[in-house]
């Protein structure tokens, strides 16, 4: 892997990965704030930001709810330099094209499946993604723009996601790629807490939909370099509770296999992910240790 | 027109870049490597050109993926994820010698830093401490802890080197420790020995054998030569022995002992650990912490059993004893356990067929996989979603990332 450049080069240029929540189930339940409501707040934010800084780039990934894809790339699109000919709202015909696309792939994805229990997007999908993507400017040279993610997310957490969520934060971590994250949904989303406050980025819960812009515009336009100096939104509590490998339910005690570190929320009698047989000594001088240790516990 | 110069500033960059790059190359090549000519081939037309070394460093990558997926290829991994490793520095006379640059032991301390970290942020429950070998005895320099920071400080305080080596005094001491800790944890030795002998106080065998009893698994680099001490421990306890021939082979070897060794069923037992995930407690709120006995505004975490309050995790429960860890902290172990499938090469031929061809950039980062010369260039594709990678993907996939985007991209039905 080529060596990630020095982040010295402070610049005010930014690289913003937009995921962009299009989960059908969520906004056909939402009625606070429609889709086409929300994508033209989206789309102004997109737009702001390109107008902050001639250089900056926006790449918006959608994560739908059977797959996922790239809609925008403002880098791509040659004739975003040039803000005087007038073209700038014909811009976004391009994204509304791709959006249309990819949303009736994902319908047709999804056609030959039933059961509908589970209402989350791909956010693990289009996380990945946008750090691949990242990757790739930071390949590009030493001079790049400052790459960050904004989650944009209405859609409960999909406890599935789990493990391939958390791989993502912890890769975007040791990249230094802030994830900030945008919740429109009822209530907090866990992921999106911990991606934030591990990554040092902010999370967002707006209360009046209705000015949706102003937060975005307000707190997530900023660049890193000027986060330093403004009073961003302080995390309220992060949720740090886990998801059991059992049931997928959150919890906040449980129990932990020592060989592989799974969760469960109740005593079993073998692990279901590495097949380790607990409660088993196998030899009489750790037995006894085993039930010193547990003693002050149970 | 200020289309103009944006597009000219951009190209200047573009030129100053390669400029930078072609410099970098040089003074590297100039200075760091005495045998430049090795890192020069001739192209078709005679011209000496830098090697291409990305296809080289891909096939080496590969090869070490390969390597690590046909070890771990039975259907249910199990690795000792809590570990408790003691590392032992050998700083003898002979740790003074002079063939590793500036000397054994700076070479060493630098690379057992960098390990430190690297170890910690793979296994981010485990606990390291460092022991010394000195003028023929061993001490102890730090105790079982779980933080990087301080083990570096002792190690850099600590560095000079006399008298002789005591292999047997090491195992001894490390044995006193490994033997009070809790039998799910996997009791690990890291020996990093300059010298050719040891002067021992009684029979080493003996000892080895008690370490062997008591299920330590003991590794042992060697930074001169091969002794048959060292094999015979390693052997007996299960754990690995290797000589560095340079540097940067001492550095593979130390790096090799960072991920989670396979957990032999007989080391460790399996057990049922009883954790709690303690919420952060708000920003603002004023409350005692049970560790300082203080009062403190915000920034702690509340036990989800007693709602005592603690300032750090990792950590125990003063008041009820609960072991209480963040889900990030087991999270960052999950990928040992999920690893992704290596991916496949695509093959020339393959791409010729006409349904394949119509995918032209990365899945992953949307870099086109087709050369100027419209030549397709090596790429990669998962064996499960089918998508394609670039090369750089798929290392970063690999090595960073954990994940696959085509899989994750796909409901699972």
């Amino acid at each position: 892997m080529t060596s990630v450049p020095s982040k010295l080069y402070s610049d005010d240029v930014s690289l913003v990965v937009v995921l962009l929540d299009t989960n059908p189930f969520f906004w056909t339940a939402s009625s606070s704030l429609p889709f086409s409501q929300f994508l033209s707040h989206v789309m102004a934010f997109v737009n702001s930001i390109l107008l902050l800084n001639q250089l900056n780039q926006v790449v918006v990934i959608a994560s739908g709810y059977n797959t996922c894809d790239y809609i925008y790339d403002s880098s791509s699109d040659a004739s975003q330099l040039g803000p005087e000919n007038g073209k700038m709202p014909s811009l976004y015909s391009n994204l509304l094209q791709k959006l249309e696309d990819f949303m009736i792939k994902d319908e047709k994805l999804g056609k030959d499946q039933s059961q509908r229990a589970i209402k989350s997007s791909l956010l693990s999908g289009s996380m990945s993604m946008a750090l691949c993507y990242i990757q790739r400017v930071f390949r590009s040279g030493p001079f790049h723009p400052q790459p960050r993610i904004l989650c944009l997310q209405g859609s409960p957490d999909g406890p599935e996601q789990y493990v391939a969520v958390m791989n993502a934060i912890f890769s975007a971590q040791r990249s230094m790629v802030p994830i900030d994250s945008c919740y429109v949904g009822a209530h907090n989303s866990a992921f999106l807490q911990q991606a934030s406050y591990i990554t040092g980025g902010v999370y967002v819960k707006p209360q009046h939909l209705d000015g949706l812009f102003q937060y975005l515009t307000t707190v997530f336009a900023t660049d890193l370099h000027s986060r330093s100096f403004i009073q961003l939104p302080r995390p309220a509590g992060v949720d740090f509770r886990a998801s059991c490998f059992c049931h997928k339910t959150t919890i906040d005690m449980g129990y932990i296999c020592s060989v592989c570190l799974s969760i469960f929320c109740n005593h079993h009698k073998k692990c279901s992910t590495c097949g380790s047989v607990f409660g088993q000594a196998q030899s009489d001088t750790s037995s006894a240790s085993d039930l010193k240790r547990k003693a002050p516990e149970t | 027109m200020a289309n103009n110069i944006a597009e000219k500033r951009r190209q200047q960059e573009e030129d100053d870049e390669e400029e930078d790059g072609d410099l970098d190359g040089w003074g590297e090549r100039n200075y760091a490597d005495e045998r430049s000519w090795e890192a020069l081939q001739e192209d078709e037309s005679g011209l000496l050109r830098p090697l291409d070394n990305k296809a080289m460093y891909h096939a080496q990558y590969r090869r070490r993926l390969r390597s690590l997926s046909t070890a771990s290829n039975s259907q249910r991994i199990q690795k000792g994820l809590i570990r408790f490793l003691y590392i032992v520095l050998d700083l003898s006379r002979a740790a003074s010698v002079m063939d590793f640059r500036p000397s054994r032991m700076a070479v060493v301390a630098k690379n057992v830093e960098a390990f430190i970290r690297e170890f910690f942020d793979q296994n981010p429950l485990s606990q390291i401490a460092l022991v010394i070998i000195k003028d023929g005895v061993a001490y102890s320099l730090t105790d079982l802890g779980g933080s990087p920071e301080s083990h570096v400080k002792a190690l850099m305080a600590k560095l000079e080197c006399s008298g002789d080596s005591s292999l047997q005094n090491a195992l001894e001491l490390v044995h006193e420790y490994l033997d009070q800790i809790p039998s799910y944890g996997n009791r690990e030795v890291l020996i990093l020995y300059s010298a050719l002998t040891t002067c021992d106080p009684g029979d080493i065998m003996e000892t080895i054998q008690k370490c062997k009893k008591s299920k330590m698994r003991c590794s042992v680099i060697g930074l001169s030569a091969e002794m048959f001490i060292c094999k015979h421990l390693c052997q007996e306890t299960g754990g690995l022995y290797s000589v560095a021939l340079d540097e940067s082979h001492f550095k593979e070897l130390i790096m090799e002992h960072a991920p989670p060794p396979p957990a032999i069923a007989e080391f460790a037992i399996a057990n049922l650990i009883k954790m709690g995930f303690p919420q952060r407690a708000a920003e603002g709120s004023i409350s005692i912490c049970s560790c300082h006995k203080e009062c403190k505004v915000g920034e702690g975490y509340i036990c989800p059993r007693c709602k005592a309050r603690v300032c750090e995790l990792p950590t125990e429960c003063r008041i009820c004893g609960l072991t209480l860890v963040s889900s990030p902290h087991l999270a960052r172990s999950y990928h040992h356990l999920f690893p992704i499938t290596p991916f496949d090469e695509v093959t020339p031929s393959r791409q010729n067929e006409p349904h394949r061809r119509s995918q032209k950039t990365c899945f992953g980062c949307q870099q086109g996989l087709v050369n100027p010369g419209n030549k397709p260039s090596l790429h990669v594709t998962c064996p499960k979603c089918k998508q394609y990678f670039c090369l750089d993907c798929d290392i970063y996939i690999h090595e960073s990332l954990h994940n696959c985007p085509g899989c994750e991209s796909l409901r699972a039905s």
